[in-house]
């Protein structure tokens, strides 16, 4: 049963990402678009966005909860040594989540918008950084609970090269989601001639980031070259990604918007993979070596036991009915008599 | 600001900030669907535009909400981990199923929302039934989950270790149901007075009278009904409570010495040194008689718990007159309001009537605050009733004063941000969603 728990944890961090990240990847792209494109960008975003938007989130608050649940020592070490990221995650959060409704609800548009617009980019762009940091972290060795100062307990167990370098990358990665699944919902040629290249200049950013990822590695003095290529798995994983790119090239060039959807999706997932297989169980890394493993550190076994079964007959409803909503609003309108 | 006292401030300022939005986010949806049905059924256009209205607030409530949950669901590591290390896998089991019952919220509201015109119209209403449903659910499990705290079940607790851990059991602890009876009756007393009190306003103001009305009525007899089971669902608390926390009920009615024919006391200054409750009102014999069904039953008092174990007995004792003081103006309200519908039919079109709707508008929620106030301030010094001191869990990480001015800024900020939002949906009424008024205009 632990398994299925670490296959539901890891698919929604891998869902997050994915469709949270979409979502962040929309603020990021209004932040970056000319004032003139800007207004076109939005309209065609959220036309796709509005259903599922609150659903997207959803998939971070199953991941905390089956951390706190099934692994809480893992749960309390985050918690208390990345305390500083997590807040700063969580005002984005907090503020993006509440922006984005108050600028589609506020029933008088006025100046207010010029106050939630800025909330709303700039928590898109902070919210994946401080994840990434986040997520860095907690594989980056800096977490250390002998330390006895609050700089190298509280401040240094997140803040380094590498750390930074993931947050930004983690952030060019909400882009590249975000224009991908715009490509699917322009519904003129010129618009879509505009997302495509647009698409072609981020696929280039996330490499860029990506590699200043391993730079920023390589001067902390992490072997991140070692844990990705080291293992077979992982090597394949990348391997396959890399293929996949140049699907994508296709793909962008003739206008198969689902085929780049999957791309997309894959390719991050093959990232994500690479990036945790190659710890597996361990999931967070201390700095006197111990490392919190999601084996060793498991709950006990009716607890693992009962969390399972939830995840497993939760699915079984939150599932279809997904499916079901994104179906039915990416169908063109069918306008059923009005009632 | 000591890091403790920090800690705790910051708690209470989310869980009293989030259990509002919460709130009307689990019960707005039903009152949408009860005005949604009369839609689909009279096809009289007030009801949907009633509907379209409510649902904006719906979906501004639920987002604010989600948010304000989301960041708990962190805090609790943030602040509390030694506490979340132990309790995490025993009383978890009601949070892996909200999880789930909060996803198919989150996904029936998409549903509802942008269903308009796009889905079968009952399956649509449907949905928005769901949202409900899903909601209420959601509560009750974290209430579940607090109650744990209460009364802690589901484990034994031997040399510090905690083994033979069973979830299930830690769900269906002793105190799950009346505390989530009392909780959830709590969400549809105070969102029903609070919309009620609202669109009593509006209606007193003359402003789309018609559209007003309609909603007046749906909020109103959902809040005044509420109001009026509460005291059953209080009747069973102090029962539960009186057995399981003694300790909790004797700071709650600042009872002192444990006695045969104890009186209940109403107001009064409580005195922790002397031990006595000054200016207050002793009616003999009624909280023995409310807490054991006896007049000569004993009810524990604080003597019997060491002094190191007490819970801070004037906060509780306020919280809990100011909790029970609201729930009785309720509910005489709502006796009005019954002998007009039922009776008094010329009531209904009465202004003060409606004016003590409008002056009734925040009681609901400062009862729920009271309440909530109660059952965790009189729960301390326990974070976990007799297993662990909540002094025990909070985080080592010094400086937690500036993560509370920080979220306290914030929680104040989205207050005054969504009163603004909530403020002009209102106001713009009559040209957004009143069809009655849009139509005149027409013809004008």
């Amino acid at each position: 049963m632990i398994y299925v728990v670490i296959i539901f944890l890891w698919t929604s961090i891998l869902l997050y990402i994915l469709l949270g990240g979409a979502d962040f990847g929309a603020g990021i792209i209004e932040l970056f678009t000319s004032k003139t494109n800007k207004a076109k960008t939005r309209k065609t975003m959220y036309k796709a966005i509005g259903p599922i938007w609150e659903a997207n989130h959803m998939w971070l608050i199953i991941a905390v909860v089956i951390l706190f649940v099934g692994f809480p020592k893992i749960y309390t070490t985050i918690s208390v040594y990345l305390h500083i990221p997590l807040v700063c995650m969580l005002l984005g959060i907090i503020a993006r989540g509440t922006a984005f409704v108050f600028r589609n609800y506020d029933a008088v548009k006025d100046d207010m918008q010029k106050v939630y617009t800025p909330i709303f980019v700039y928590s898109s762009l902070i919210t994946p950084f401080f994840l990434g940091i986040i997520a860095a972290s907690s594989v980056s060795g800096q977490i250390d609970p002998q330390a006895n100062d609050f700089i190298s307990a509280y401040i240094f167990s997140w803040l380094n090269w590498f750390s930074v370098a993931v947050g930004i990358f983690t952030v060019s990665i909400c882009g590249f989601l975000a224009i991908i699944f715009i490509i699917g919902q322009t519904d003129s040629d010129g618009d879509r001639q505009h997302f495509v290249g647009k698409a072609k200049r981020a696929i280039f950013m996330v490499m860029f980031c990506g590699a200043l990822v391993f730079i920023a590695a390589y001067a902390e003095h992490i072997p991140l070259a070692t844990w990705i290529f080291g293992d077979t798995p992982g090597l394949i994983a990348i391997i396959a990604a890399s293929i996949s790119l140049i699907i994508m090239f296709y793909a962008l060039n003739k206008d198969k918007p689902i085929l780049l959807r999957l791309l997309a999706g894959f390719q991050v997932a093959m990232i994500l993979f690479a990036a945790t297989y190659t710890h597996f169980p361990d999931i967070v890394l201390l700095k006197n070596g111990e490392n919190l493993s999601l084996v060793a550190h498991q709950g006990q076994v009716k607890t693992i036991a009962s969390l399972g079964y939830a995840l497993l007959i939760g699915s079984l409803f939150i599932l279809p009915a997904l499916v079901y909503l994104i179906y039915i609003f990416q169908k063109p309108k069918a306008v059923v008599a009005d009632h | 600001m000591d890091d403790f006292l920090a800690a705790r401030l910051q708690m209470a300022f989310s869980l009293g900030f989030h259990i509002v939005f919460a709130c009307i986010g689990m019960v707005m949806p039903f009152f949408m669907s009860v005005a949604h049905f009369y839609w689909l059924r009279t096809k009289k256009v007030v009801y949907r535009d009633v509907t379209k209205a409510w649902s904006k607030g719906v979906a501004i409530f639920f987002a604010t909400g989600a948010v304000s949950g989301t960041v708990l669901s962190f805090e609790l590591g943030l602040l509390w981990p030694k506490f979340m290390e132990h309790a995490g896998p025993i009383f978890g089991m009601p949070f892996s199923l909200e999880g789930t019952a909060f996803f198919i919220e989150a996904i029936a509201l998409g549903f509802y929302l942008y269903g308009w015109n796009r889905l079968n119209p009952w399956f649509h209403w449907a949905t928005g039934v769901v949202v409900g449903i899903s909601g209420l659910l959601s509560g009750i499990l974290v209430v579940a989950a607090n109650a744990w705290m209460n009364s802690p079940a589901g484990f034994d607790y031997i040399d510090g270790q905690y083994l033979n851990i069973d979830p299930i059991k830690a769900m269906f602890n002793e105190a799950w149901f009346s505390q989530s009876l009392h909780m959830c009756i709590a969400a549809f007393v105070s969102t029903g007075f609070a919309v009620a009190g609202i669109h009593a306003l509006m209606i007193l103001k003359g402003k789309s009278v018609k559209f007003h009305s309609t909603a007046f009525k749906i909020a109103a007899v959902f809040g005044t009904a509420a109001a009026c089971l509460q005291p059953l669902s209080g009747d069973i608390s102090a029962k539960d409570v009186a057995k399981r926390q003694p300790e909790k009920l004797a700071a709650m009615e600042a009872h002192f010495h444990t006695e045969r024919f104890a009186p209940l006391i109403i107001g009064g200054i409580p005195d922790t040194t002397n031990q006595k409750v000054d200016y207050a009102i002793k009616i003999p014999g009624l909280l023995s008689f409310m807490a054991t069904g006896d007049f000569n039953g004993e009810v524990q008092g604080l003597d019997r718990v060491p002094k190191a174990d007490q819970p801070p007995v004037a906060v509780t004792h306020y919280a809990f007159q100011i909790m029970v003081g609201m729930g009785m103006a309720m509910v005489l309200i709502a006796v009005l309001y019954f002998i007009a519908l039922w009776k008094k039919k010329d009531w209904l079109r009465s202004r003060w009537l409606l004016k003590l709707f409008v002056i009734a508008t925040p009681l609901g929620f400062i009862a729920l605050e009271a309440g909530w106030t109660v059952t965790e301030v009189g729960r301390q010094p326990w974070i976990i009733r007799g297993v662990m001191r909540t002094a025990d869990a909070v985080t080592p990480m010094p400086g937690i004063a500036y993560s509370f001015y920080l979220f306290t800024a914030v929680y104040i900020s989205l207050a005054v941000i969504v009163s603004l939002l909530l403020f002009r949906q209102i106001s713009m009424v009559d040209k957004l969603y009143d069809s009655a008024n849009q139509s005149k205009d027409e013809q004008l």
